[in-house]
């Protein structure tokens, strides 16, 4: 039987490869890594008109074959059949933005030049039209020899005639070779070339690209611009508890009453209770916060999809450059609010070394959505909810102020370390800037689900075993009956958090703290749930479904000591998987054990500091 | 704006235009004039400056050809760029 044949798609970043790997694929894909790098493998299963299946590949964007970053060494590497676990596309689906024919097409001469069967989309047709281009799509097909479909990916136009064209030319099991492009091949000489053919196949000339020039006169203004970069953080930040309040009270009562029905179901017991406080009550203290997160990625991905990104590394870039960084670390310091992960793996974009590296350590200072629940639980407890000001609310800014402390100690730890460990030559900043774009509604939400997939399957994993294993520790052993203290003293969690509980009390945490940060360790979300968890243990059973873990922390936690406790996840060391990530990613077990270390250093001094000022203030 | 004498892209006053004349390959790292490449910076390209960088000269917004870059002024200065031949 003959292997699905398998379609790389490939081109220059912001050609919209993306947009039409989702037309063509929908919603089945299968996002990965390859073998031993951190690049995503996104793959995806499409069906031709007469019913063949083809597995479609996204590629990394990237300019030429000459790779130089990691993720341009896969395109390179997938290309030439060098990829470990990969086989040698069958066809090539080569993506050009029509608006922007001269620079894609020398990308694309190199493609067509590896001789493997291939058909060039012409993307972005109806955004050239407005441009004032008028492109003659056959015209083009004969200067490069392959079939040119023109497409406008993000309204499915095109699809069936591209489908039909790859249906041409990928057949499966058929033999190719790949011929290796001339080692330095001249980019000039093709870029000439590349120029000639796109002059010769372009019948009508225009160009004016009016919208994206009246936004970037707004977007680029020398202050207008940081006011309104400021303006998107503030208001995101904004609503990511005022938009969640409704969704998240939903899941809470939802958990709730199934709590109450395995209550009610089952004799009292240790099954019943590992359910209801342990599982339930652990897991879902986290789930609770998926509003929250989701409200986060759709501001990142509204705002990298709309091409504002990167007009927000270009307002950046000085501020970065005086802390020794370049604006395109921006890019991965804001994907790190939502997870330090793909963050970490975005820093892959950035070619200066040690500029890389400095991005790596200061990832986990930006303040991740795992750490959103812990914020949010002691932000709801502790800090009032009344209006600031009109449609500020003090919570809000509470929130903001956290996420801000977390950016200014990126800052100063960057500017510390490119002077002393990471020092070298000023990194450089050069970037295209794309057109903006309207998002498009299927593609945010192709990206939100698969977010909301990676956080439930954490949550039903990682989370829900970390509680279990808790919940056992903080249950057993029980207690004799004529014990004077909480049974919780007598357990094994109780005996371990109170033997590490004088480190941390000189900065204002009671025992339970101690006992939430060890599993926090796993995914900081945890700390949650580990508190969840002691408290409802702590509360009895009747007590459970009847107070919520804001009013438990109210009773017992004072104000520095919450306050403390914020401080502390602001800086604090972040999750077992991070840690994975930068080992791999920076290859050294001393650069991980450095930031660990740098890490731990600075989360200790920020919550002892936050807790003495906040007695000396009388709070 | 149209350009009346020969500058470098760095010294290039805001929305004015020309075309690259010459590229002093020499004064750039190796990493930078092959980025400079992939991006179209090349003799006889259209190029005009649009935007600054708020907090400072850096960096710049120029469109080059078709598409439209953001770069730090010490890469500027390599770029020399004389009156627009279309006019």
């Amino acid at each position: 039987m003959n292997p699905t044949p398998l379609v790389a798609l490939v081109g220059n970043p912001n050609a919209g490869k993306s947009a039409l790997f989702n037309a063509l694929t929908g919603a089945r894909q299968k996002v990965g890594n390859y073998p031993g790098v951190t690049v995503e493998r996104k793959s995806g299963r499409m069906a031709l008109a007469d019913g063949r299946p083809v597995e479609m590949l996204d590629l990394p964007g990237t300019y030429s074959l000459e790779p130089s970053s990691p993720d341009e060494a896969v395109t390179h590497d997938v290309l030439l059949g060098r990829q470990t676990g990969e086989r040698l596309p069958s066809a090539l689906l080569i993506v050009v933005d029509a608006t922007n024919l001269d620079n894609h097409l020398r990308f694309a001469l190199q493609l067509i030049a590896l001789g493997l069967p291939s058909v060039v989309a012409l993307n972005m047709i109806d955004m050239a039209e407005r441009d004032g281009l008028k492109i003659d799509a056959d015209k083009l097909a004969a200067e490069l020899g392959v079939p040119v479909i023109p497409t406008v990916a993000v309204r499915k136009k095109g699809i069936d005639e591209l489908k039909a064209a790859i249906g041409m030319i990928a057949s499966a099991g058929a033999v190719v070779t790949v011929s290796d492009p001339a080692p330095h091949q001249d980019i000039v000489e093709l870029q000439r070339r590349a120029r000639a053919i796109a002059v010769a196949a372009t019948t009508e000339e225009n160009f004016k690209r009016r919208l994206t020039h009246r936004a970037d006169a707004v977007a680029l203004h020398p202050l207008i611009g940081p006011v309104l970069l400021a303006t998107i953080m503030f208001v995101m930040f904004q609503a990511v508890f005022a938009w969640s309040a409704v969704p998240a009270d939903m899941i809470d009562a939802g958990i709730g009453e199934l709590q109450g029905l395995v209550a009610g179901a089952m004799p009292a017991g240790f099954i019943r209770s590992l359910i209801t406080e342990g599982l339930l009550a652990g897991v879902g203290a986290v789930v609770v916060f998926l509003p929250q997160i989701l409200i986060l990625f759709l501001f990142i991905l509204l705002l990298e999809a709309s091409g504002y990104m990167v007009r927000a590394a270009f307002i950046m870039d000085h501020l970065m450059a005086r802390v020794g960084l370049s604006g395109r670390a921006f890019i991965p310091l804001l994907s790190s609010f939502a997870c330090a992960i793909p963050g970490i793996m975005a820093t892959r974009t950035i070619d200066d070394p040690k500029d890389r590296l400095t991005t790596i350590l200061i990832a986990p200072l930006m303040t991740c959505s795992a750490r959103l629940p812990v914020y949010a639980v002691v932000i709801g407890a502790f800090i009032p909810a009344r209006d600031v000001g009109p449609g500020i609310g003090l919570q809000g800014l509470v929130l903001f102020s956290l996420y801000i402390a977390g950016v200014a100690g990126a800052m100063v730890v960057a500017y510390v370390l490119r002077r002393s460990i990471t020092k070298g030559p000023p990194p450089g900043f050069m970037m295209e800037m794309p057109r903006y774009q309207m998002p498009i509604l299927r593609d945010v939400l192709l990206g939100l689900w698969q977010r909301a997939m990676i956080f439930l399957k954490r949550a039903g994993t990682i989370i829900a075993f970390t509680t279990v294993i808790l919940w056992l520790l903080v249950s057993y052993p029980k207690p004799p009956a004529d014990y004077p203290l909480p049974s919780i003293d007598y357990s094994v969690a109780g005996r371990i958090a109170n033997a590490i509980e004088p480190v941390f009390r000189p900065i204002g945490f009671n025992r339970d703290m101690a006992l939430a940060l060890i599993p926090a360790m796993a995914a900081r979300e945890v700390a949650v749930s580990a508190l969840a968890t002691v408290y409802a243990i702590d509360a009895g059973d009747e007590a459970v479904q009847e107070k919520s873990l804001i009013e438990r922390l109210q009773g017992r936690w004072s104000l520095p000591t919450a306050l403390a406790f914020l401080a502390w996840f602001v800086f604090a060391p972040q999750c077992i998987s991070t840690i994975a990530v930068v080992r791999r990613e920076t290859n050294s077990w001393k650069w991980t054990s450095f930031m660990l270390a740098y890490l731990f250093a600075l989360a200790y001094l920020a919550a002892g500091a936050t807790y003495w000022a906040a007695i000396a203030l009388g709070l | 704006m149209k350009l009346s004498a020969t500058t470098t892209l760095d010294k290039l006053p805001i929305r004015t235009g020309g075309d690259i004349v010459g590229i002093d390959w020499a004064i750039l790292s190796e990493k930078d004039a092959r980025r400079l490449r992939e991006l179209g910076v090349d003799e006889g390209v259209t190029v005009e400056k649009l935007h600054k960088g708020p907090f400072g000269i850096d960096p710049i917004a120029c469109r080059i050809g078709r598409m439209t870059i953001a770069l730090r002024t010490a890469q500027a200065a390599a770029i020399a760029v004389g009156p627009s031949k279309n006019t």
